[in-house]
């Protein structure tokens, strides 16, 4: 076992510690804590294969995280009211169809953002899908037809089959699996010939074309798998809040999954795990101490990204393997 | 529609475009030069107006309030790329991106500490206040001609600058080969804590300029900053010619869209339908306008280096 | 590590009567304290922790915290104050938005929620819940007294709001109550800040008055490039725009305007005068509107102390009910829907000495219910 696996593993098992250890002592908002812990790891996981393995800096997987959002929120309130939606289809309140729904949306979504802006690279990438994702924040905002900017709440948290998602230890489990299956695919993708085309992408496109594989297509199918699996964690994020609103959708929220993964380590399989345990903790014990948790926020992260490129998993197991 | 409102709106967008020229120019001007990604420029832009304000409110003068406006900007522009952006400069574009996000968290805070978080008082000075009459009845305010003035001013002085100056001549020089000039013996780390402590210095001055008509308070910088990155990707990142078309593009487009696709829905639908519907649809309007320019051109309408 | 307010420093009379049900109550407080809506959010802290000062009540906790104007933290630390902290009610929130994330969800919880600020349309009318007490308004009354006072002048009224569902709300809100024509109706982008192509359209539009609702920095924007437009006609809008708190940023270009609000402080009656002469003595400033309606909140929680356990919740909510309490606005009582029936003013904005405020010129409603009261099933 790798010193990284083993650090991987203590990682994981210190997420799922939390919920375990709160039960035992009856602090039970401590289990909502880290079901946001590993729902905003999910969400940065998807990122990660976009940005970890293909170096591409998405400023916009807020768009994504709040598409899968409104999936949620929109299947439920008409389930909810009864209503159907367009072409007569039913709403539902089935997790598995809420996050299929998630899904494709994201995936099309994705597809048509990628098309356009994987036709530039570097900052123009970067600008470009903050743009396209402020496009839908400011749509979403201004649209009336779910909320606009008060956004949609979910009276009733969403079902899975056989559990009680009522239970915020079962909800956990089920963000936790989740989140566990988006770091299978990460490893398996890393892992891949497709994975391995996409780094080789990052780090030198002209060599790749020339073995006949045109990076555009790898990048894309990326970008939107990418973005699925941060759509599924967009509405496990509607259904713990039990609401939906715009501001999943803003810049904010992009900025914010990037540092999850900064934090952690860029490109490594639990980077995103420990980025968001840390920034959740750090926003729930600073937040309580002061007002000025972001001032302190701030500084923090100028000291990771300055002296501390690794993030917390480069600290604790070195360098990378894959340059 | 009476012909003389439309030529009013396109002057307005004219103006919103030169508006978004101000703060867009050192922000390409930055990426030009350095190739660095800044997004704590809409904090220098909040910093200028800041400045301006206090200074304004403590001197009774709203010019004492704009050398100011410059002078802050054009430190703390200097204090940051000192202690934070000089090492960015060999990093990639990610890192850039995080620590100058990180440098907004700091510098809204900041503010805030400083200044609390009811907005300041800054009006524009006794001199330009008032209005000029238009044919057709109508007046525009002195201010924003001024605006359009100084927008043109920084337009022809950023050109000059380049072209005709030893400082212009290093510029470009450290655009195109950065190893090079560093070995004629120019001093390439002040020439760049110079050229950002200007770039500054321009968004202190849109923010001290705009500040006088809009609302001086923490978080002014960020709806402004995105515009101008719409601005800058548009005309093609680094290029001063392109920040000034892509302004002006933009200016136009979004006034008009919030002006004409109300009018224009409202042949089909009630007119609250289509004061609602056509506000949605403008607000997204030069974003479909970016991904057209970039889908045919995706290094913007006057590619520069990048 | 919370800012707990042990209320009980320095006693001011004002006791609420009879201290029979000595039961602890703790009142969690989420409100807006960093960011660029804090201004809000610390009037209403700081009123609320002077009322608390004032009773010197024992019995009384009230923790803090700051929502950043996010609504996911809004719902992260209501889940925390009921979880962990274990509150018995809650207050603070400022904003339509995070309302409505939050408020569903903890009056499902059995917590009764006490509105400083903020009605959301769906909270009043079919989503009411016993739970819920809106000690402020209705987000459509300001402005449906804004449309009533311009019956009386104005024949063509131009009116325009940031395209988003509190924007909507309100020109909905004054077309319920104005009946002459309209020269036009404009959305705006929210946190639009240059409004030239909108004036210039007022301005072509023969409109004899302008109606707008433009909150926070927006309405900063408006009013200044307004006074400068040269366009003369009088402005109105609610009391949001031109309340305590943004009236220094606009400087001389809101005097005259007109707008509405429950509450002025100028308003004649003894709780107010207390009020207004204490949280000037507190804070050295003039409170605002959002600062009167939390003051009336902190006051509506210890009155229903005095007359009902926290424990027994039925009896406690029919104590709130009851609203028995010195309200600052005067004759306040709590509809069906437990919405406030209330008076609304038109104020004026004026200068006293070098301080702009606002002045009460007259009465648009008097005991003003909202229009939703009768969707609620309660």
């Amino acid at each position: 076992m790798s010193r990284e696996t083993l650090i991987s593993l203590v990682i994981v098992l210190a997420l799922l510690a939390i919920p375990l250890w709160a039960t035992a002592v009856g602090e039970t908002f401590y289990i909502t804590l880290a079901t946001r812990m590993a729902i905003l790891a999910l969400a940065a996981v998807g990122l990660n294969i976009a940005l970890g393995l293909g170096g591409l800096v998405s400023f916009g997987h807020a768009a994504f995280f709040g598409i899968g959002g409104y999936a949620a929120g929109i299947l439920a309130s008409h389930a909810f009211n009864m209503e159907p939606l367009p072409f007569g289809l039913p709403g539902t309140n089935a997790m598995p169809v809420i996050w299929a729904t998630a899904i494709v949306a994201s995936g099309l979504v994705a597809l048509a953002i990628g098309a356009i802006s994987l036709r530039t690279a570097g900052v123009y990438f970067i600008m470009i899908t903050l743009a396209f994702a402020q496009m839908i924040f400011y749509f979403a905002i201004s649209w009336p037809a779910y909320g606009g900017e008060d956004g949609l709440s979910i009276f009733v948290r969403n079902q899975f089959p056989g559990v009680n998602t009522l239970d915020g230890l079962t909800f956990f489990f089920v963000c936790f699996g989740l989140l566990m299956a988006g770091l299978l695919l990460f490893s398996l993708l890393r892992d891949s010939r497709f994975g391995a085309a996409l780094q080789a992408a990052r780090q030198n496109e002209r060599r790749l074309a020339t073995v006949g594989i045109a990076p555009y297509r790898i990048r894309l199918a990326a970008f939107v798998i990418s973005a699925m699996v941060t759509g599924v964690a967009g509405a496990l994020f509607a259904d713990l809040n039990r609401f939906v609103s715009p501001s999943m959708l803003s810049w904010h929220m992009s900025g914010e999954l990037i540092v999850l993964i900064i934090l952690g380590g860029v490109g490594r399989l639990a980077g995103p795990v420990a980025g968001a345990m840390l920034y959740v903790a750090f926003e729930y014990f600073l937040g309580g101490i002061t007002e000025r948790w972001q001032l302190f926020l701030g500084l923090l992260l100028l000291a990771v990204v300055l002296f501390a490129r690794g993030g917390v998993v480069g600290l604790l197991a070195g360098k990378a393997r894959h340059g | 529609m009476q012909t003389a409102l439309l030529i009013e709106q396109i002057l307005n967008g004219l103006q919103f475009g030169v508006m978004l020229f101000l703060m867009a120019a050192g922000l390409t001007l930055i990426f030009g030069v350095m190739g660095l990604i800044n997004l704590a420029h809409g904090s220098l832009y909040m910093v200028g107006a800041f400045a301006c304000a206090t200074v304004a409110a403590a001197t009774g003068s709203f010019w004492l309030g704009l050398i100011a406006s410059l002078a802050a900007a054009a430190a703390a522009g200097a204090l940051i790329e000192v202690t934070v952006i000089r090492r960015l400069y060999d990093r990639d574009h990610l890192d850039q991106v995080l620590a100058t996000f990180a440098l907004i968290l700091v510098f809204s805070e900041g503010t805030r500490w400083v200044f609390g978080s009811i907005p300041l008082y800054l009006n524009i000075p006794p001199l330009l206040s008032g209005a000029i009459p238009l044919p057709g009845g109508s007046a525009y305010p002195l201010y924003r001609v001024a605006i359009i003035g100084v927008g043109i001013a920084v337009a022809v002085g950023l050109h000059l600058l380049i072209t005709r100056t030893r400082l212009g001549m290093r510029i470009r020089a450290g655009e195109s080969d950065r190893e090079m000039i560093g070995a004629l013996g120019v001093d390439i780390r002040t020439l760049y804590t110079v050229v950002f402590a200007l770039g500054a210095a321009l968004a202190g001055l849109a923010g001290a300029l705009v500040g006088a008509i809009q609302s001086v308070q923490v978080g002014m910088g960020e709806p402004v900053l995105i515009l101008a990155f719409v601005v800058i990707v548009i005309g093609g990142i680094g290029s001063i010619h392109g920040a000034l078309v892509g302004a002006l593009l933009v200016g136009l487009i979004d006034t008009l869209g919030r002006f004409l696709l109300p009018v224009a829905l409202a042949a089909f639908m009630g007119p609250s339908a289509a004061a609602s519907i056509g506000a949605s649809l403008a607000s997204i309007l030069i974003y479909v306008f970016m991904a057209l320019v970039l889908a045919i051109r995706p290094r913007g309408l006057f590619a520069a280096a990048g | 590590m919370n800012k707990i307010i042990a209320a009980g420093l320095l006693g001011l009379g004002m006791s609420v009567s009879g201290l029979a049900f000595a039961e602890p109550v703790k009142i969690g407080m989420i409100t807006t304290l960093s960011g660029g809506g804090a201004g809000l959010g610390i009037d209403v802290r700081d009123a609320f922790a002077l009322a608390m000062k004032q009773a010197n009540n024992p019995d009384v906790t009230v923790v803090t915290e700051d929502d950043a104007m996010k609504p996911e933290i809004a719902v992260q630390i209501a889940d925390k104050m009921i979880q962990s902290e274990k509150v018995d009610i809650l207050t603070g929130i400022i904003w339509s938005n995070l309302a409505m994330a939050v408020v569903p969800s903890v009056t499902g919880q059995g917590i009764i929620y006490l509105s400083p600020n903020a009605g959301p349309s769906p909270l009043a009318g079919a989503n009411c819940n016993a739970n819920y007490f809106n000690v402020a308004y209705q987000n459509d009354n300001f402005h449906e007294a804004m449309g009533e006072y311009a019956n009386a002048d104005y024949k063509k009224v131009f009116i325009l709001a940031p395209n988003y569902p509190a924007g909507k709300d309100s020109l909905t809100g004054f077309k319920r109550f104005y009946k002459g024509e309209l020269a036009g109706e404009v959305y705006t982008q929210l946190g639009q800040t240059d409004y030239a192509a909108e004036i210039a359209q007022i301005r072509a539009s023969g409109a004899d008055a302008v109606f707008f609702f433009l909150p926070g920095g927006m309405g900063i924007a408006f009013t200044k490039q307004w006074a400068q437009s040269g366009v003369d006609l009088p402005l109105m809008g609610p009391a949001f725009s031109f309340s305590q708190d943004v009236l220094p940023a606009i400087g001389d270009a809101a005097l005259g305007v007109k707008n509405s609000a429950s509450w002025s402080h100028d308003l004649d009656n003894a709780a107010n005068k207390a009020f207004v002469a204490a949280f000037q003595a507190e804070y050295s400033r003039l409170p605002s509107v959002y600062a009167a309606q939390a003051y009336d909140t902190a006051n509506l929680i210890l009155s229903a102390m005095g007359k009902a356990s926290i424990s027994d919740k039925d009896a406690f909510r029919a104590a709130l009910k009851e609203a028995d309490f010195d309200s600052v606005r005067g004759s306040f009582k709590f509809n069906t829907n437990q919405h406030p029936i209330q008076n609304i003013y038109v104020r004026e904005v004026v200068k006293e000495g070098d301080v702009l405020t606002n002045k009460i010129i007259g009465t648009a409603f008097e005991n003003h219910e909202d229009a939703y009261a009768k969707d609620c099933k309660m």
